[in-house]
């Protein structure tokens, strides 16, 4: 009976001990912690334009919480998110600043097909590493990311042409053809960078939530994250799956990486870190179990507080904290033996009546 | 290249290693334990924020000793945020990797959150006691040899090499590396055998808090000056590869983390160099990460890590 619902109990839990501990940081450093999470929320959905600033957030989380999700269920770790993420962004702008003239449609779709090979490339390197020569994915994963930030960075500085470039750190915007920002979304959400993003984001939640539930790679992928071994005893592939498994990861999150930089910022620029998208997308990933259905509900928390932290100000209190409360509620889904314990010790005290 | 040249090389190769250094024989304690730490980067963050923020506070009582007992205090803060780490894994068995991505999403964070609580700005202030340069008295008085290794050069750069070899005496030679390393090797025979598994394991996060803390501390108070959210940017990373390509092995690791250093140190004052100024920096920034892809892929595949690294032990009842 309660099993049933241990799935959606646990997270929920989470997020409460998570703000709770939040709560309880506030009070420590003498701030008011209702009049903080007060004036978050406050913001976060106080005005439509905020409004449309969370569901802006939430598009390229969603891309890069599927694709940890997809490795996941591959027994993959996809610790690389950030990287990849980041030159689908690098290499979907680079098409986008090429060609400002293209059609619409045609220019969209380029750079969503750019997008996705080179998170796509970018995935399928530690996916072959592991596959072929058993090398740790973890460890490849965090070193690509600075490979790809580092990669990324000398392509934009160096290799750009002149007249694309702003000054020596950023391009120019990309042109309209080419944003994802429509005026129609501007209009209905006053103004805000909200964009076709969260449609594409809610198009992949929809195909991998397909690709899991109901065709075959789906169901290969999940079985060679449960037992490699019975999976390649069975006739299938583990090597092949764990590779392509990968790609579509990797894909996902260089698209991500694309809303975030043709939807969000409209440009290329040097990045003097790894995107925090990569590690937010795990964070939302993580907490919703993998699950593709609760992935956008999760990002659906993360932008809403993300978007209100800025209006903690206005309470006085740091926005950095909202970082330790994203942080905390990952802590207690990473430790969630001890809500389990908690649940089953009721479950006995249930059953023993 | 002139003598001065190459003694600047080597002098700037310490001052960049030394941090890497204490961070990676950290992380080869806590992986010899058996927990993977993918948490040594925000253990370097938050050593480096206890670091400068007790150097700012205390450099007028303490004077030149100051960036010292900094680099202590660093260690023991680091101390403390990995028993997060250390709770988390060996007691409520969360994943790894999970929960040391935790230290590194919340170590940022919860620093600059401080730093905003007590300075009510998002940096610190520069330090005013930072380690300088120091020259050995005696040796540096040697010709040649004295100019290029013990004449203004990096004390802690000497100090971390020489935790290497404690280190490395401490885990092969001591009944307590012994133990250390039979919990991350297999567990089971070694509760059998009546080591205490949890408290082991315990014993080598923690360590590698200490370790991180100091790597940070003493990477914000030679190198930075300051603390900020950029002040720590992928060296606990850089350690964590500096673990892997020295095999587990403290000294494995003290020279994998002198290479590191070279090449960020060449990063920075390549330009100056005969031959490397037509290198693009892009090559030296990455090769760290690089190499240590190739390293793992081309010669070690998953055969040296020790053989419960990252796994959970529970305990039959």
């Amino acid at each position: 009976m309660l099993k049933k619902y241990e799935s959606i109990l646990i997270p929920l839990m989470a997020v409460l001990s998570g703000l709770l501990l939040g709560a309880v940081v506030m009070l420590v450093f003498g701030y008011d912690p209702i009049w903080g999470y007060e004036e978050l929320f406050y913001t976060a959905f106080g005005s439509v334009k905020n409004i449309g600033e969370i569901f802006r957030a939430v598009a390229p989380l969603v891309f890069t919480a599927l694709g940890f999700a997809v490795a996941s269920r591959a027994g993959f770790f996809n610790v690389g998110l950030s990287g990849q993420a980041l030159v689908g962004w690098v290499f979907a702008g680079w098409f986008a600043l090429a060609n400002p003239d293209m059609p619409r449609p045609i220019l969209i779709l380029g750079t969503v097909i750019v997008a996705m090979l080179a998170g796509g490339i970018a995935g399928a390197i530690p996916g072959f590493l592991r596959a072929f020569l058993g090398t740790s994915e973890v460890i490849v994963t965090i070193m690509m990311n600075y490979i790809l930030l580092y990669f990324s960075n000398h392509i934009i500085r160096d290799v750009f042409a002149d007249e694309l470039m702003k000054n020596t750190d950023s391009s120019i915007n990309v042109s309209a053809n080419a944003s994802y920002q429509t005026e129609w979304l501007r209009a209905l959400t006053d103004n805000s960078r909200m964009n076709i993003g969260i449609f594409f984001a809610l198009i992949a939640v929809f195909v991998i939530w397909f690709l899991f539930a109901k065709t075959t790679l789906g169901f290969e992928i999940r079985a060679a994250g449960l037992n490699p071994t019975a999976a390649d005893y069975a006739g299938m592939s583990t090597k092949r799956t764990i590779v392509l498994s990968m790609v579509i990861s990797g894909a996902l999150a260089g698209l991500g990486g694309a809303v975030q930089g043709l939807g969000t910022f409209q440009n290329v620029y040097i990045q003097s870190s790894n995107l925090d998208i990569g590690f937010n997308g795990m964070s939302v990933a993580l907490l919703a179990s993998n699950s593709p259905l609760g992935i956008p509900f999760a990002a659906f928390l993360f932008g809403a507080l993300q978007v209100g932290s800025s209006g903690m100000v206005r309470a006085q209190i740091p926005p950095e904290l909202v970082n330790v409360v994203t942080a905390s509620i990952i802590f207690f889904i990473g430790v969630k033996y001890i809500f389990e314990q908690l649940l089953k010790s009721k479950r006995f005290a249930k059953g023993g009546k | 290249m002139s003598l001065n040249l190459l003694a600047l090389l080597i002098s700037q190769m310490l001052i960049y290693s030394a941090p890497l250094i204490f961070t990676s024989l950290g992380g080869v304690f806590s992986e010899r334990a058996g927990i993977v730490n993918v948490g040594l980067e925000g253990t370097m963050v938050i050593g480096a924020f206890a670091g400068v923020v007790f150097n700012i506070e205390f450099a007028e009582q303490l004077g030149k000793m100051t960036p010292l007992v900094a680099v202590l205090v660093g260690g023991l803060v680091g101390i403390l945020f990995q028993l997060i780490h250390a709770t988390a894994t060996v007691i409520f068995r969360a994943d790894h990797v999970v929960s040391g991505t935790v230290l590194n999403l919340l170590a940022p964070a919860f620093s600059v959150f401080l730093v905003k609580v007590i300075y009510g700005k998002g940096q610190t202030d520069s330090i005013r006691q930072s380690f300088g340069k120091f020259s050995f008295p005696g040796l540096s008085k040697i010709p040649v040899i004295g100019d290029l290794f013990f004449k203004n050069t990096s004390l802690m750069g000497y100090v971390a090499i020489a935790t290497a070899f404690v280190a490395w005496f401490v885990l092969y030679k001591t009944r307590f590396g012994l133990r250390l390393r039979s919990v991350g090797e297999h567990p089971q025979a070694a509760d059998t055998l009546g080591i205490n598994v949890y408290k082991m394991r315990f014993a080598g996060v923690m360590i590698a808090g200490f370790l991180g803390g100091i790597g940070g501390a003493v990477s914000a108070q030679s190198v930075n000056i300051n603390f900020s959210a950029t002040t720590i940017v992928g060296s606990g990373f850089i350690a964590l590869a500096a673990v892997i390509f020295g095999k587990w092995n403290p000294l494995g690791a003290m020279l994998a983390s002198l290479f590191f250093g070279l090449s960020q140190s060449l990063a920075v004052i390549g330009s100056q160099l005969p031959g490397l100024q037509n290198v693009p920096a892009v090559y030296l920034q990455m090769a760290p990460y690089l190499i240590t892809v190739i390293a793992l892929a081309a010669f070690f595949g998953k055969a040296v890590a020790p053989k419960a690294d990252g796994v959970n032990y529970i305990k039959t009842k």
